[in-house]
């Protein structure tokens, strides 16, 4: 058995990236992700070409991260909710540009400067834009220390294989908190990267990284071609995972922090003779449609467990066709739903009210 | 099925951080699931903070804890927000140098430990929360105090051997302690 030790989910984050490749982080300190930065700061400077450069601004971070992409280096940035908000215009130039990065948002509770609890309140941000145009990225959600690790890995490969940028969405908890974890399987991914910007050596022509085309027909071609791509990463790369499912007649939806406490509350519901379920979406773009699909041929209804007014929901609503109802059992602004809270809403369900 | 939930709470500044990490070391030493979850941001230094920490046979649910087994309350403050949360049956250690008050539950299992007074007499100032987490392990019939050596070793760094020494006299102080 591989040595396991205790990190908390920030610092999981950051070797991880170490261990992915990553050795330029560009950053700006906000609560609740700082030890990701901090422990950047001290170990890319003793790593061979490791840069680790605190900018003067979230907007300067991310575009330095859209600078080291475009040679095709391995490259990340991390903030907390308001700071994704100012990345988010360096965001779409980058998903533009079809350079790959890697960029996580803690999240804490919003709108505005909000508070620094935890809160799953940027799920739309995330899945659906943020910034500008029309773009997609690559969103994973993380429920243990381990998977802060193991998606961070995953978050490099997908991103350098699609030439995307991929997003882990995690929030305060998992963040700030410590569990056991191993780097035992960890798997990197490498891939060729002829289109970076590393100097033609008289040997090839230019490459041009750009995200202006004044044509529209052009630029037209270029969306197209970028969701054909998209449809590629919706058709693989899916994931999440089912806890109790195979007979449920209610189907809990949470990712995230959300979902270990829904697990407890399906536990607590499976012991009073109700049958839940859980499903745990891992990818929150592409969403796993297909399980949820499934799903509503059988269950009766469906919980979505948010950190949020129900953001989540009009995804288990869409990709189910609204077969089912669909409930939201919800905290926001920092708070976390307790167990009992979800369990309530299981029961809710089962008697058909929401 | 064994799963333990303990909340400790107190003053930023008490080493209530310090105490949950050292149960989680030790229960990561024994093998056990744990999960680490402190309060974070500005009720540190002065202000409140709290530590939960779950040690288990199998995998974690959820890491936040609303119902402890264990509450060691470190301040009067942290006493009375979590008193009432206690699972009945549960327990509750309370640092009576601190906290002058009587638990007002009968049916939990109460520990007093003069904790800070014993770690202030001992020259051990600010190792209360350790001298409490030796009385918790002593006493508690889920948790064992075997180990604790190995588990201050790997948690304080080497350069700072000294500070060893001084939180396993701590822990030793409260194991012993007979109220």
């Amino acid at each position: 058995m591989a040595e396991r030790v205790l990190m908390k989910g920030n610092e999981a984050i950051a070797e991880a990236a170490i261990q992915a490749g990553c050795r330029h982080y560009f950053g700006y300190p906000i609560t609740p992700q700082t030890e990701i930065a901090a422990y950047m700061a001290k170990r890319l400077p003793k790593i061979e070409g490791g840069v680790f450069l605190q900018a003067e601004s979230e907007i300067a971070s991310i575009n330095m991260v859209y600078g080291a992409a475009a040679t095709g280096a391995r490259v990340m940035t991390s903030s907390s909710s308001p700071g994704i908000s100012l990345k988010s215009e360096g965001l779409s130039y980058i998903a533009a540009s079809d350079v790959p990065a890697f960029v996580v948002n803690v999240q804490r509770g919003g709108p505005g400067l909000g508070g620094i609890q935890p809160s799953q309140s940027d799920y739309f941000q995330a899945t659906k834009g943020g910034g500008h145009g029309d773009y997609r990225m690559i969103v994973l959600a993380p429920a243990t220390v381990q998977e802060m690790a193991s998606l961070t890995v995953r978050g490099f490969n997908l991103a350098d294989k699609y030439r995307m940028i991929s997003m882990i969405l995690a929030d305060g908890t998992i963040g700030q908190m410590m569990e056991p974890i191993s780097f035992q399987d960890i798997q990197v991914e490498t891939y060729e990267k002829p289109w970076a910007l590393t100097g033609t050596g008289m040997e090839r022509p230019h490459n041009i990284v750009n995200s202006l085309y004044l044509k529209p027909d052009e630029l037209e071609r270029k969306n197209f071609e970028r969701y054909e791509k998209y449809a590629a990463v919706e058709a693989a790369e899916a994931m999440w995972e089912t806890y109790q499912m195979d007979d449920a007649e209610i189907g809990v939806v949470a990712f995230g922090i959300a979902a270990r406490v829904a697990k407890n509350a399906v536990a607590a519901a499976r012991s009073e003779g109700i049958k839940a379920g859980l499903i745990r979406p891992i990818t929150l773009w592409p969403f796993p449609k297909e399980v949820l699909r499934q799903a509503a041929d059988q269950v009766k209804a469906f919980v979505s467990v948010e950190l949020n007014m129900g953001q989540m929901i009009d995804d288990v609503r869409l990709c189910t066709g609204c077969k089912r109802p669909v409930s939201l059992c919800n905290r926001t602004g920092g708070m976390i739903p307790s167990p009992d809270q979800v369990l309530a809403s299981i029961r809710a369900a089962v008697k058909g009210g929401n | 099925m064994k799963t333990t939930q303990i909340l400790i709470a107190g003053f930023g500044g008490q080493g209530i951080l310090f105490a949950g990490k050292f149960l989680a070391y030790k229960g990561l030493l024994e093998e056990q699931q744990v999960s680490w979850l402190p309060s974070y941001g500005p009720e540190m230094r002065g202000g409140t903070a709290n530590c939960s920490v779950i040690l288990s046979e199998e995998a974690i649910g959820s890491p936040i804890i609303t119902a402890p087994d264990v509450l060691i309350a470190m301040n009067l403050p942290s006493l009375k927000k979590y008193e009432d949360a206690v699972v009945p049956g549960g327990a509750i250690y309370v640092d009576s140098t601190l906290i002058h008050e009587q638990v007002a539950r009968t049916d939990v299992t109460v520990h007093y430990i003069p904790a800070t007074q014993m770690a202030r007499d001992a020259g051990a100032g600010n190792l209360a929360n350790m001298v409490m987490m030796g009385h918790v392990l002593q006493s508690c019939p889920e948790l064992s105090f075997d180990g604790t050596e190995t588990t201050v070793q790997k948690l304080v760094p080497a350069k700072k051997a000294a500070l060893v020494e001084l939180n396993l006299k701590a822990l030793q102080l409260g194991r012993d302690y007979e109220g």
